[in-house]
């Protein structure tokens, strides 16, 4: 089959990569922007090799101020171009808090719909890689409480390979988060779209089907959640994962789908379950599920406090037995 | 010994004060050079930023603050921490991530604060610590304590906004605020040359109504009469200063960092302009200090901070319980 040599085992950060530079093959309106993304490639290497084969005109570094750069970005996208914004670590995106929130975010609705915003700001987001405080956040709520910007978080490479590129060809803004604890993870991708069309950006997929409880995850916890229903299995329960993919717009029919057939949900992500994704999750859920729920849609996340020294980490990100328990305390009820 | 206190220096320094001088550059350095050892060997966690090399700025500038004064530092923070009198052991064990740690190993490097000695905090966030100063400063200026507050800040920092306004609010205010901005060459791999548009950091503070100045940052002495003149400034309600201190950093930007972006100027820094060499030679040839001074002080050094690291090593980690503590409430 010819469809066998457009497969490539890649890892997740090589998935953004190819991406990233198929996207720059095919438009030559799509600009990558950030601090140390050109000649360094990037401090995670996911621009490696794309300034020496675009120019410093499609790959340009930038000073560090994270506010000019989005700000940049917004001028760029309304004359027509593609940007696509680095942010170094999830932490640092704050500074262009007000740029994304008052301005990325506003644009559309301010036009009357006239203006179109097509960039992507990319964000290395959650923990797991031993760093600290402003290096492991999960900010991911923030922005999808802002109405105005589209929200996606990838789980694997071939998800990381086409939704960069679905999200650039999004002529809105869409804030795309990269689970960096799983960058090194490796996957075959299927490079060729007549071969095997690509989920569409805002679809969430289910990932491992089951019957007794449906597992909603993104990002970095998608892998923790199909290891769990892995270990779950070897006890007889059979577990769904729901890799959400999609933050905002959410895709419901998938989730209530599944809820509906299993009548239980926990939800999984790092960010703190207070005001987090699961906190809506659970409000959506109960409303379009309601005459099918058999226990409370439970929450697993990180704790409300400030993420912590690497060496607790562990303690603190939601791992197998955190999910587990949740399992179990829905089962039970 | 044979300097005395009465000997002074063209810049009014006395041999207690030069030795004291001395035993802030050593100690930072030996502290650095000890962690870039330590830390290839995987027991540290986190992200660590050294500041070896740039001792003299710390120093320079903290020799004349007390404790009216406040720093705000950066994430390449532990010499601005020394400098400002934080215990060089709770600053190890807290970089080992331990209980005993000057943040109960909840900080870690970039997070090192130690309110008590007005070191208002290390930062994760670029271009986080200029704003902050301006608080302090403001509240000295309303109390009138005659205290200043400095800004540290790198090159890449000064490219910040939150700098930028910060200096700018200031002057406005004609705050009693040094701007030190270290520039080293680089932000991570961005070469400063290119990133900075203007020829010298220093040449911005025009455009913010304060006087700006540049000086040698391997020489003490220079950093020494610069911050001097700001300060003493500052403190008689002249305004706030912009400082720019020049020099290399010895090692990768982190701990880890291939260093791809810098042919090697680092070894004739080492050799030919190190801060500490320049120091000894100075001191030696005029008379001030002798070499056994000197030898005495590196030899105290070298046993305070092996004991930090021994200590540190031994120290217990924080318990998970602790994670919980120092926020508002828990969900
Ligand atoms: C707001 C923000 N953006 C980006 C970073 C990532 N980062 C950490 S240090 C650094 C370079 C800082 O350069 P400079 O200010 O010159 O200080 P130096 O490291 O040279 O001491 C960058 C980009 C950060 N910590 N915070
Ligand atoms: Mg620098």
């Amino acid at each position: 089959m010819s469809a066998m040599t457009s497969v490539q085992r890649l890892t997740l950060a090589k998935g953004l990569n190819q991406g990233l530079r198929k996207a720059m093959e095919d438009d030559p309106k799509v600009v990558l922007m950030g601090e140390d993304v050109g000649k360094l490639g990037g401090v995670f290497r996911i621009t490696e090799g794309l300034q020496k084969d675009f120019g410093e005109d499609r790959v340009i570094d930038t000073p560090l101020a994270e506010s000019g750069i989005v700000g940049t970005a917004v001028g760029l996208a309304l004359r027509g171009y593609r940007p696509v914004v680095e942010i170094q670590f999830d932490g640092f995106i704050y500074p262009a808090f007000d740029q994304i929130v008052s301005q990325v975010a506003k644009l559309h609705a301010r036009s009357l719909g006239h203006l179109k915003l097509p960039m992507v700001i990319r964000v290395p987001f959650g923990g797991g890689i031993g760093a600290v405080e402003h290096h492991s956040e999960s900010n991911e709520a923030y922005f999808a409480h802002t109405a105005g910007l589209r929200v996606v978080a990838v789980s694997d490479p071939a998800d990381a390979y086409w939704m960069i590129q679905q999200a650039i060809r999004s002529d809105d803004p869409v804030m795309f988060y990269e689970p960096k604890r799983r960058y090194h993870e490796r996957a075959e991708v299927e490079l060729d779209e007549a071969a095997e069309a690509p989920l569409p950006l805002h679809r969430a997929r289910v990932t491992r089907e089951g019957t007794d409880v449906t597992l909603l995850a993104y990002g970095p916890t998608v892998k923790t959640c199909l290891q769990a229903a892995e270990a779950a299995a070897a006890e007889g329960k059979s577990l769904e994962v729901v890799d959400l993919r999609s933050l905002s717009p959410l895709d419901l029919d998938t989730i209530t789908t599944s809820v509906k057939k299993t009548g239980r949900a926990v939800t999984v992500h790092e960010a703190a379950t207070f005001l987090g994704m699961g906190a809506e999750l659970a409000a959506l859920v109960q409303r379009e599920c309601f005459h099918h729920l058999e226990a409370p849609v439970l929450r697993v996340g990180g704790y409300n406090i400030p993420y912590p020294p690497s060496r607790f980490e562990e303690e603190f990100l939601p791992g197998l037995d955190r999910v587990l328990d949740a399992v179990d305390e829905s089962l039970a009820y | 010994m044979t300097a005395t206190a009465t000997v002074r220096t063209q810049e009014g320094l006395s041999a207690d004060k030069l030795r004291d001088a001395y035993r802030m550059m050593r100690t930072i350095r030996e502290f650095e050079e000890r962690l870039h050892t330590e830390f290839a060997t995987g027991e540290i966690p986190g992200f660590v930023h050294l500041y070896a090399g740039e001792e003299a700025s710390a120093t320079g500038v903290c020799t004349h603050l007390d404790e009216r004064d406040t720093i705000a530092s950066t994430h390449r923070g532990h010499g601005h921490c020394i400098a400002k009198g934080v215990d060089v052991k709770g600053m190890m064990a807290e970089i080992y991530g331990k209980a005993t740690g000057t943040c109960h190993g909840k900080g870690g490097s970039m997070h090192i604060a130690d309110l008590a000695k007005g070191m208002l905090g290390a930062n994760g966030i670029v271009g986080g610590g200029p704003p902050l100063i301006c608080g302090t400063a403001l509240a000295a200026k309303i109390q009138g304590t005659g205290g200043v507050s400095v800004a540290f800040f790198g090159d890449g920092a000064s490219n910040q906004g939150t700098t930028l306004e910060a200096m700018n609010l200031a002057s406005v205010w004609n705050l009693p605020a040094i701007f030190v901005a270290e520039n080293n060459g680089y932000a991570e791999s961005t070469a400063s040359t290119w990133s900075v548009a203007a020829d010298d950091i220093a040449d911005r503070a025009s455009g913010f109504g304060m006087p700006g100045v540049i000086v040698d940052g391997f020489d003490f002495f220079a950093v020494h009469e610069a911050a001097g003149e700001a300060i003493a400034r500052a403190r008689a309600g002249g305004g706030p200063t912009l400082i720019e201190v020049k020099f290399t950093r010895y090692f990768g930007h982190f701990e880890g960092d291939q260093q791809t972006y810098r042919a090697d100027e680092v070894a004739r820094a080492r050799e030919e302009l190190d801060c500490l060499k320049r120091f000894r030679a100075r001191v030696t040839e005029t008379g001030e200090l002798s070499a056994d001074d000197l030898d005495a002080i590196d030899a105290e050094i070298g046993q305070l901070v092996e004991e930090s690291v021994v200590e540190a090593k031994a120290a217990p980690l924080p318990t998970e319980a602790d994670l919980l503590t120092d926020v508002y409430i828990n969900y």
